[in-house]
């Protein structure tokens, strides 16, 4: 399946090379401080666009990355509760594990399986060629036009981020064929703290990746986590996470154990949860939501394309992206739901009980919309 | 001409009251297969139903059948989700089987529940419908509200339990303890220690005080150190209690009150709580430990030497849950100290720390294995094994009935020798000829797999995480383990081999679940086709954009369950039936029910 490239992919090759510098560079710059290069050109706002918005991305992803390097030692609270990083090694909705690719089939795949020790903790594919491309996830959504009252620019033009994407990752997934799981380490820890890591095993020599990894990356500075384990529930985990707390010498996190909020969004079947402590800003938080948040926008899309047609022009996915805006709102400890993006960060989660992603045409009678 | 043997001529009444006598499931199910005049009888006067996955059969097969229960018992999720692997949305509602009960059965008067999603409605309805409603156990459960709890406590005048274990309850502030009226005096027990919320403490203290037939009070976090001598003197016969924070400033009035306190409940058996716990408290509870059976410190922070002294004090010990901390040195003392130990679970302080933080190793357990001859269920978290250690273990306690080691690093091999820990295992299974709950960790090939096969015939229940190599050693657990009701596995190398081989096993067993595993949707279509009393369910990832065909890809997410019902209509857009097909799955809409 060929997608028409977006305006993206100019950045594709300048993203391989970026990758290709500091994959596992990026390891070791995060730990020492340096700047974070958004070289999967995964930008929250459209690279392409205000430099109000790249430079409020970069400081974002500065934070995010910092936290995701950080040595963590005991706070499970921190943690992103929400499901599915294992489904993807960037554990984030935007880059979707999908590749564009057909499987082989299926007594091919069983016979490449049943021949090497196949890892676990990410996507695995059935072959060598599935393997490379499941890694980078492409995405065929694209950004929401979040509104944060008070923050953020106006205009914030949605990307095609998957196509150029994707065609950009496996780019990048090819040169770095050699060190890819390097690539996933750095990767992970650019999306989010909570991914699934790739654990090379001292045994396991047969997987192409595998192989590579134990070539190339020493462990990571900040263990990347998988997704339900070690198996403990979430009780446990948050009352552990605030007595760790006041035993813990390493102490880079605000606030004390976890915060657990529900956030759902208008026509989303389904809720998900967020720990409002894994965020030091509206930032974050709003772009985290994105992630976990963006397919059901896309879902909306489908529904205007005309049948027939698989795919979407930008320009057209951008027209219906600034006609659908969203709002994030929250229902304080009154009970009121206020427009999120009022009030301090720190008095936000002080009395947020639960987040929701409502339309801005619900949202009018907010009182302190403007 | 033969003369028949007349079964029905037999009093009815007479067999009715045969049968009350038995009482256990298995045994009831037994006695229905008899004849058909036994199974009416049966079915007539049966009281309880235990059914272990809501979903394998409907609200209202149960009431036809059953006209006269008064107690259910209900499980909902798989238990996978208890670790995050079960999206939300999921299912697991229990309003349907409230709605069927709440006609059906109007004289029922316990419900427990596990892992299901309660809702606030769901409660008003319990609250109203039944009259002489007694028992609500709401494990693991989430949905519901101190709204719901409020209608509980208001309307059901005839309640003795009320158990919220590790259920999330959201906090919707009113004063839900405070209305359980004046006149209600037949609480007999209260586990609301999963609570976030503060409950009104002078509330709780009229309560105890007017319910003398209290045995066991659970209390939350959010009740201070200060307050629990006043508790206690209200209800001095309490068997099992739960503190709340174990924490104040070293005062020897809050001391000395304690002590006190304690000292006046003789009929103490079970202790739990000590959130925050500050080590110089410990000692107000001394008087009371001689009779202690359970002690749950899973919460308690306090370092190896305290638990050392604390637990020289309980001689007559059987259950122990308790924090790493207590280390290799504080498991030897207590193989000494509690010779009657039956279970012991430790918990790992610090799980995602890279290092160990703790002198915790096998070396613990090899101890306890040792000295404690009544052990038999364990729950073990720690960073290192050997197969020589679990060798030992296994020769040391045939006795071993439950058996769950959790090397929190995946793949660990033995540290001794590098090798898979297969023969350790091995060994577990071939000794421990009563096994029925085994959960693996550490790297395993698929001669493990090929032991349990062999060895686990009584296996109830497996859990296995990143391990094996190939179909072959799902293939030794399914055509293996004769007993084997409930399979789940993460992150192995299976495939569809050994799943479509074994399908009739399937049926035997109430329910298989499979993430990250090499299971494609072909097979999973073919079973969900082929085998008609089985629900193949495939929770498909939701992130992904809907025009990627998702059958191109592996299945992330299996949960495959017997049942009766066929497929349940209130799946989430992204678990579908695969014995539907497609077109019928787009355009069927998930509704949720309340």
């Amino acid at each position: 399946m060929s997608r028409p490239p977006p305006a993206i992919e100019e950045d594709g090759p300048s993203n391989v090379s970026l990758v290709a510098s500091s994959s596992s560079d990026c390891i070791t710059q995060n730990v020492s401080g340096l700047k974070e290069r958004n070289y999967l050109g995964l930008s929250d706002c459209s690279s392409v666009d205000s430099s109000a918005a790249s430079s409020l991305v970069d400081d974002r992803k500065n934070k995010l990355n910092l936290r995701a390097t950080e040595l963590r030692l005991g706070l499970p609270g921190s943690l992103s509760p929400e499901r599915d990083p294992e489904l993807s090694l960037l554990g984030s909705g935007k880059l979707d594990e999908k590749p564009l690719f057909p499987l082989l089939p299926l007594k091919d795949r069983i016979c490449a399986t049943l021949q090497k020790n196949v890892v676990s903790g990410n996507k695995r594919g059935f072959s060598d060629t599935m393997d490379r491309f499941s890694e980078v996830k492409s995405s065929v959504y694209t950004e929401k036009n979040w509104m944060l009252h008070g923050s953020g620019p106006d205009s914030e033009s949605p990307q095609s981020v998957a196509q150029g994407m994707f065609l950009g990752n496996s780019g990048t997934n090819l040169k770095l064929s050699s060190r890819p799981s390097g690539t996933q380490q750095a990767i992970m820890k650019e999306m989010t703290p909570k991914v699934v890591a790739e654990r090379p095993c001292a045994a396991d020599g047969a997987h192409h990746n595998q192989a590579a990894a134990s070539n190339n990356s020493s462990a990571p500075a900040a263990k990347a986590q998988v997704v339900g384990w070690p198996p403990i529930r979430s009780f446990r985990k948050n009352t552990l996470a605030t007595t760790s707390k006041n035993n813990d010498e390493v102490d880079g996190k605000p606030g004390p154990g976890a915060l657990y909020v529900k956030v759902s969004m208008d026509g989303a079947p389904y809720l998900r949860k967020v720990d409002l402590r894994t965020y030091s800003n509206y930032g974050e938080l709003s772009s985290a939501l994105e992630k976990m948040f963006g397919c059901f926008t896309i879902g909306q899309c489908g529904s205007h394309v005309i049948p027939g047609r698989e795919k979407l022009s930008e320009s057209k996915l951008k027209d219906l992206l600034h006609g659908s805006e969203y709002v994030l709102t929250y229902e304080d400890k009154d009970n009121d739901w206020m427009l999120v993006g009022d009030v301090p960060w720190d008095m936000f989660i002080d009395s947020c009980k639960r987040l929701k992603i409502m339309k801005s045409s619900d949202a009018i009678g907010l009182d302190s919309f403007r | 001409m033969l003369k028949k043997m007349s079964y029905s001529s037999f009093p009815e009444d007479v067999l009715e009251h045969v049968f009350s006598f038995v009482q256990s499931d298995k045994d009831r199910n037994a006695i229905s297969l008899v004849c058909k005049f036994w199974f009416q009888v049966e079915r007539r006067c049966r009281k309880r139903i235990f059914v272990g996955n809501c979903y394998a059969v409907s609200p209202r097969m149960v009431t036809r059948r059953f006209p006269d229960v008064r107690s259910v018992e209900l499980k909902g999720k798989p238990h996978f989700a208890d670790f995050n692997l079960v999206p939300e949305g999921w299912g697991g509602y229990v309003y349907p089987w409230i709605a069927e009960m709440a006609s059906g059965y109007p004289l029922l008067e316990e419900i427990r529940l596990k892992r299901m999603v309660v809702s606030d409605e769901s409660l008003e309805l319990i609250a109203k419908s039944f009259k002489n409603f007694k028992v609500l156990v709401l494990s693991s459960c989430e949905g519901f509200s101190t709204q719901g709890l409020a209608a509980i406590a208001a309307n059901c005048r005839n309640l003795r339990e009320l158990d919220l274990r590790e259920s999330e309850v959201e906090d919707r502030s009113g004063n839900w303890l405070s209305l359980f009226p004046e006149t209600y005096t037949s609480l007999v027990s209260l586990n609301i220690a999963c609570l976030g919320s503060e409950v009104s403490i002078s509330a709780l203290e009229r309560l105890l005080g007017r319910c003398p037939n209290l045995r066991t009070l659970l209390l939350n976090h959010a009740v201070p150190l200060d307050k629990l001598a006043n508790l206690l003197r209200q209800a001095p016969q309490l068997v099992e209690l739960g503190t709340g924070a174990y924490s104040a400033d070293m005062r020897t009035d809050i001391f000395s009150n304690l002590a006190g306190a304690f000292s006046g409940c003789m009929e103490l058996k079970s202790l739990s709580g000590f959130w925050d716990v500050v080590p110089a408290y410990l000692p107000a509870f001394y008087s009371i430990c001689t009779g202690l059976t359970s002690l749950n410190l899973s919460y308690a922070t306090i370092q190896c030497p305290h638990i050392i002294e604390l637990l020289s004090f309980c001689p007559n010990l059987q259950r122990l849950w308790v924090l790493d901390y207590i280390e290799d040195g504080g498991l030897e003392a207590l193989a000494t100290s509690c010779k009657d130990l039956r279970e012991l679970r430790v918990f790992p302080s610090e799980p995602y720390g890279a290092e160990p933080n703790v002198s915790l190793t096998e070396q613990g357990l090899v101890s306890v294995s040792e000295g404690c001859p009544k052990l038999e269920s364990v729950l073990y978290f720690c960073r290192r094994m050997s197969n020589d250690a679990l060798v030992t273990i296994a020769r040391n306690r045939p006795n071993m009935t439950r058996f769950r080691l959790c090397i929190i690093e995946p793949r660990t091999p033995d540290y001794l020798t590098e090798q898979p820990l297969d023969v350790g295992f091995g060994a577990i299974v071939e000794h421990c000829k009563d096994l029925r709950r085994l959960s693996l960790s550490g790297l395993l090939t698929d001669r493990v797999f090929e032991y349990i096969g062999t060895y686990a015939k009584k296996l109830e229940m497996l859990s296995v995480a990143f391990a094996g190599e190939s179909d072959l050693g799902l293939h030794h657990v399914l055509s293996g383990c004769d007993s084997l009701r409930k399979l789940e596995i993460r992150d192995c190398p299976f495939g569809d081999k050994a799943l479509l081989a074994n399908a009739a096993k399937l049926e035997t067993m109430r329910s298989l679940w499979m993430s990250s595993c090499l299971v494609s949707f072909e097979a999973c279509k073919l079973l969900g086709q082929k085998m008609p009393r089985l629900n193949v369910e495939v929770i498909v990832d939701e992130r992904q954009p809907p025009d990627l065909r998702p059958e191109n890809f592996p299945v992330e997410k299996l949960y495959i369950y017997r049942t009766v019902a066929g497929p349940r209509l209130d799946m989430p857009g992204f678990v579908w039936n695969m014995d539907e097909d497609s077109a019928l799955r787009l355009s069927r809409k998930g509704f949720r029910t309340i």
